[in-house]
């Protein structure tokens, strides 16, 4: 009897809880559900008291968005994205391979050295980094942003390619040196085909953080190499008037990285922590 | 390399077995060069620029004005009320954005740690507004969701008798917390998440069989065990936390007045906005100082989590340790 009403009752919290757990879901969600929303509506749904949650659904926004700068600054925000994430996988897998499957010496030392020039804030480097791309001719150019995205992401790169590494059995690599394969085969054609998940998994962190990055673009950027986020500057003054507008803008800019990060789920707490939590 | 030692004389295979190790270890070195000068190129030089244009005092509109002013700059911006409030704003902002994120993270972590239907889209839908580009969802912040008149905030507050409150001039700071915490706590549940998972489960198990309710167990086996997660996603996030611009810059411009600027912003308006470099670079030196005393306690929790052996069985690669160990041996 007693035994009954105990199970019933921890059945009845848990679906409590599991309600609970729908309901921070749902409510942490709702910005970016809104958003996308209002990104159909036409002007005079967005602007309302009380919200419109039923409308007359348009894509007028996303075409007047697109035509009115938007496209360029995704396709800077594209080049910025794409050009630093080849680069930090390019440099970052031969680092990463000199820390963990035949390690250097002092490779503990090497690991938290790159941690901790991710820990540096940018704000401490802005001022020379705008002084010297200026004297070289470097400012409003996206290959300045490509180069210091690299910067941003390598260290994130090397420690979470390291950790998918160090997974690798050891036999399988001794087992390809002893067939005779150089360092470079045993590389291209064992280590890497493993670690391909990995690899993936990585390049799309450092693109989420590279697409979203806004400080170093606002400073160094102006019109021609504008990435997105400071193409979206120029709604805090018209703020008043466009929200459907600005929302189109902003789901266009924010989903090719929702998407990335979802597919990259699994994988995402290891990006966060360094490697540090599988 | 054992061959070479047996066969050879022994003064010979001595030399050419230091030969050949310091070979290896020029081979081993090799592949990790490219990544590391790139990085002291690109990192490490720009700081050693700012502390020497932090001694100078040169301002960009006015041309010719580079010249050696000794502590100038410092006794500049460590005698104004401006930088002082603005790490009063840094620290309040960091600190109360961190511990609500902390509890909002932890609170979501437990609730989809459970099994129930639906699980895997919650977990989804919960590291969204992680994902989503912060300057966007700034705006969006400011915009939709809390506009006094039209935001939806204020309308779903309305029958609790909330009226057309301007929460990005009445209440700056608390907006900027609170868009910040919304962004924050997905990453702090992640990690959370993360710990929930490598506890082992037969504990929970022996401890509920001998009576212990819930509460009791979360209270003496899952928070001690959640400590150094919760460490980890503290320092990360105030490492992080303490560089909020995006949503200082979308929200509130660092007004109304000085209300939300913080150090970075401040630093910001130095060198964007007055082109004063030398003050700019005073501040970036005070920036980075207060950034390394953080980074080395987050420093020492991660190398604490990475050599603890308890934690590492569970969570961590520990086969790139024994490897090493080998090596060594």
């Amino acid at each position: 009897m007693s035994e009954s009403r105990m199970v019933g009752s921890s059945r009845l919290s848990g679906t409590m809880l599991a309600a609970l757990g729908w309901a921070a879901a749902l409510l942490m969600f709702f910005p970016v559900f809104w958003m996308v929303l209002t990104a159909f509506k036409h002007e005079r749904d967005a602007f309302t008291s009380p919200p419109k949650f039923l409308f007359e659904p348009t894509l007028e926004q996303f075409d007047a968005v697109l035509s009115g700068g938007l496209e360029s600054a995704l396709l800077n925000s594209l080049w910025s994205t794409v050009g630093s994430t080849v680069l930090v996988v390019a440099l970052a897998l031969p680092a990463a391979y000199a820390l963990s499957i035949r390690p250097v010496e002092k490779w503990t030392d090497v690991l938290f050295f790159f941690l901790s020039t991710r820990m540096l804030p940018v704000v401490g480097a802005i001022v020379p980094i705008y002084i010297i791309a200026r004297d070289i001719g470097m400012l409003d150019n996206i290959w300045t942003l490509v180069v210091l995205y690299t910067a941003m992401n390598l260290p994130i790169a090397v420690w979470m390619l390291r950790s998918f590494m160090s997974e690798v059995p050891t036999e399988v690599l001794e087992a390809a040196r002893v067939d005779g394969a150089t360092l470079p085969q045993e590389a291209r054609k064992v280590l890497f085909p493993m670690i391909a998940p990995g690899i993936a998994a990585t390049a799309l962190i450092c693109v989420i953080f590279a697409w979203n990055e806004f400080f170093l673009a606002v400073t160094l950027t102006a019109v021609r190499a504008q990435t997105v986020p400071v193409y979206l500057v120029g709604f805090i003054t018209s703020e008043g008037a466009f929200w459907a507008r600005l929302s189109a803008a902003a789901t266009l800019a924010a989903v090719p990285v929702l998407l990335c990060g979802w597919v990259a789920q699994r994988y995402l707490v290891r990006g966060l922590t360094l490697g540090a939590i599988k | 390399m054992a061959t070479t030692a047996t066969s050879a004389p022994r003064t010979l295979g001595r030399r050419r077995q230091t030969s050949s190790l310091s070979q290896e270890r020029r081979r081993r070195r090799g592949p990790l060069l490219p990544a590391l000068i790139f990085t002291i190129i690109v990192t490490q030089l720009p700081f050693i620029v700012t502390l020497v244009y932090s001694f100078f005092s040169w301002n960009l509109l006015r041309p010719g004005s580079r010249e050696f002013a000794w502590f100038e700059n410092y006794q500049e911006v460590l005698t104004g009320s401006r930088t002082w409030h603005a790490l009063l704003v840094t620290v309040m902002l960091t600190v109360g954005a961190v511990l609500a994120s902390v509890l909002v993270g932890l609170a979501c972590a437990l609730l989809v740690d459970r099994k129930f239907l639906g699980r895997g889209v919650c977990r989804t839908l919960l590291i969204a507004p992680f994902l989503i580009m912060p300057a966007a969802a700034s705006l969006l912040w400011k915009t939709t969701m809390l506009n006094p008149v039209f935001g939806i905030v204020n309308w779903v507050l309305s029958p609790l008798g909330v009226g057309d409150v301007d929460w990005a001039s009445s209440y700056p700071l608390f907006t900027i917390i609170l868009v910040e915490t919304w962004h924050w706590a997905p990453f702090m549940m992640l990690i959370l998440l993360g710990g929930l998972q490598s506890q082992d489960r037969s504990v929970l198990e022996a401890a509920r069989v001998d009576g212990a309710t819930a509460v009791q167990s979360f209270r003496f086996l899952t928070l001690p065990h959640l400590r150094q997660f919760i460490e980890l996603g503290v320092v990360l996030g105030s490492i992080y936390l303490v560089q909020t611009f995006d949503s200082i810059f979308m929200i509130t411009q660092g007004g109304p007045g000085t209300a939300t600027t913080n150090l970075p912003f401040e630093l910001y308006q130095t060198a964007f906005r007055s082109f004063d470099v030398g003050e700019a670079a005073a501040l970036g030196v005070i920036v980075v100082i207060l950034t390394i005393i953080i980074a080395t306690y987050a420093l020492r929790v991660i190398s604490r989590l990475f050599t603890d052996p308890v934690v590492a069985s569970r969570v961590l690669d520990v086969s790139a340790y024994r490897r090493n160990e080998e090596v060594a041996a």
